[in-house]
């Protein structure tokens, strides 16, 4: 598989990327909904106590106090698993925090099936569209440790609500920061190729990765696209991949509905119209396992990027 | 220290006026609630005229005193204030609900001057209000955070989540007031959902408890300086109003929650309200 590790589950690093941004900047406050030692919120609460605050099992009252405590001058990073950022705070989500363009950021762990064990119930495969599709909000899914670091300053320093999308494990390191840049927007081409291009977001980038290995060695060239922000989407980006290869797979660990895949064909359409296949979650509910054996099942698998580019190839 | 009678008269010539300015502007718009902006006046009123700490002139000053409509339902009573108060051209009210007017069909703090939270969907207020009160102890600021709250409203969870958190934090800060006025849209609150003791459950979630007279201007003065004299928990002012106060033909009376004002009633309640009841 493609990348180094480095022994660091993605949010381990987002909460201490939390702890250096708070010695930085006074105005940074914590909410959490009691999952602060899942979210690794917890991280920042033992170094700043006085500016984490757990709310207890009430995720919508955390993001309307949220939003009250942006209005004074505060800018609010509020945690619960992924799932739950959507179903239990849609409201004050829409109605305060996107309506009012208020400067609060929204992070949810244990996105797609990452909390396996825990069953479809928490299972986060429709958070990417609820928050495409709301006004003012930028949508963020990073793909490894040192890219989430990049992301959550970056999404500290960006003036409006964020939801930032984070997955439970540790990732392979395929973002290759010496290299390049983070910023919002931006797509990053990973690895060039002429005959396809593949698409990819948060955990399936290194299954990108992996699948243009094999391509590779049936003859066919992918390139891979790692896109770090969802909205606004790289249009720019999106429209060269279209014009320089056959056509495009996007993979996401998501539902095809709304998610990456959506928001990639909706550029195409307007701009470039390309052959293009979605590798994510299909019309169904997912179940208790093991994460691969779920990835596999789900067809989020580099086996199943490698089968839809050929047939855009052939 | 009570208000003085003058202030008292004051502030009832204002509410008399601003039901008119009511029945007004919601006989031009066809639309909007005449009940629940009826039955805050007094409470609304008295606070943007008498009791918050807040300058027109500056409505993005930071140590001021915040007001939350929770039951945004009522945004015409409370657009009134602002507009009387200075924070926008009194004409503006002419032109409530229309295309193209910054005063939307419910609060909207991105286009109005003074509106400090976007409301509409019940129960956020009262949470929101706790985010912002416990962000002036945080920031060691001193302002008062009012979250007026319908009866009604309070049906909805997430008040009670709030009430837990602004207990835990200690918002002394924080003063809601219940518009207590036992009619929500369906039909009395007794007989959608009844809230059973009202004093015993925000007692039991950690808050204390005042009662006042809705429609006194007096005596809901009274209630807020005893609620600022409160430390270290939340207060509640459970003021017992009447929807539709002021025009008899409204009072008590669910399907006035919402319903346009026709041509007849429109004289009816601006006869009622010029004999200055």
């Amino acid at each position: 598989m493609a990348g180094s590790v480095t022994g660091k589950a993605m949010r381990q690093v987002y909460g201490e990327t939390l702890v250096d941004l708070g010695k930085k900047y006074q105005n940074l406050v914590v909410l959490d909904a009691d999952v602060s030692g899942s979210t690794r919120s917890c991280v920042f609460a033992e170094v700043f106590p006085e500016r984490f605050f757990n709310v207890g099992i009430a995720e919508m009252n955390m993001a309307a106090m949220s939003a009250g405590l942006s209005t004074v001058g505060f800018v609010p990073f509020i945690n619960t698993f992924a799932c739950f950022t959507v179903l239990r705070c849609a409201d004050p989500i829409r109605s305060l925090i996107a309506y009012t363009n208020l400067n609060v950021k929204v992070v949810g762990t244990y996105s797609g099936l990452s909390d396996s064990f825990d069953g479809a119930s928490h299972h986060a495969t429709m958070d990417i569209n609820f928050f495409r599709a709301l006004p003012n909000f930028l949508v963020l899914s990073p793909s490894d440790g040192p890219e989430t670091s990049r992301a959550v300053e970056a999404v500290f320093l960006h003036k409006g609500p964020v939801y930032l999308r984070l997955h439970r494990n540790e990732l392979p390191e395929t973002s290759d920061y010496a290299k390049n840049r983070f910023e919002i927007g931006k797509g990053i081409v990973l690895r060039d190729g002429k005959d396809v291009t593949l698409i990819a977001t948060g955990f399936m980038v290194h299954r990108a990765l992996a699948a243009a290995d094999t391509l590779a060695s049936q003859g066919i060239s992918a390139r891979v696209v790692n896109i770090h922000t969802i909205k606004p989407i790289d249009k720019d980006l999106i429209v060269k991949c279209a014009s320089e290869t056959r056509g495009i797979v996007t993979a996401e660990e998501h539902s095809i509905t709304g998610g990456l895949g959506s928001a990639v064909a909706e550029v195409l359409a307007a701009n470039r119209p390309a052959p293009v296949a979605f590798v994510g979650v299909e019309n169904t509910f997912t179940e208790t396992g093991d994460y691969e054996s779920l990835l596999e099942k789900y067809g989020l698998t580099a086996h199943n990027i490698v089968e839809k580019a050929k047939k855009i190839v052939k | 220290m009570s208000l003085n009678e003058d202030r008292k008269v004051f502030l009832r010539g204002l509410c008399g006026k601003f039901r008119n300015t009511l029945i007004d502007i919601l006989y031009k718009a066809q639309s909007g609630h005449p009940g629940g902006s009826l039955s805050a006046t007094e409470i609304i009123t008295s606070l943007y005229f008498e009791k918050m700490n807040i300058d027109p002139k500056r409505p993005l000053w930071e140590e001021r005193d915040r007001f939350i409509l929770g039951k945004g339902h009522g945004a015409p009573m409370l657009y009134i204030n602002l507009a009387e108060r200075g924070f926008f051209p009194v004409e503006d009210l002419q032109h409530l609900r229309q295309f193209g007017c910054h005063l939307q069909g419910h609060p909207c703090a991105k286009d109005t001057p003074g509106v400090e939270l976007s409301t509409g969907p019940l129960g956020l207020g009262l949470s929101a209000g706790a985010g912002m009160a416990l962000g002036a102890k945080t920031g060691k600021k001193n302002f008062y955070v009012y979250v007026l709250m319908g009866d009604g409203e309070i049906q909805e969870g997430i008040i009670w989540e709030a009430a837990m958190a602004a207990s835990k934090f200690k918002l002394d800060n924080l003063i809601g007031i219940l518009d207590h006025n036992g009619v929500q849209l369906d039909g009395t609150v007794n007989e959608v959902m009844p809230l059973g003791n009202v004093r015993a459950k925000w007692e039991a979630f950690g808050w204390k408890v005042l009662e006042a007279d809705g429609h006194d201007v007096g005596a809901v003065c009274d209630a807020v300086d005893s609620a600022k004299s409160i430390k270290g928990c939340p207060v509640i002012i459970i003021a017992k109003t009447v929807k539709g106060k002021g025009v008899s033909f409204m009072e008590g009376k669910n399907g006035w929650h919402g319903k346009a004002i026709g041509p007849d009633d429109y004289k009816a309640a601006k006869a009622e309200l010029a004999g200055g009841k």
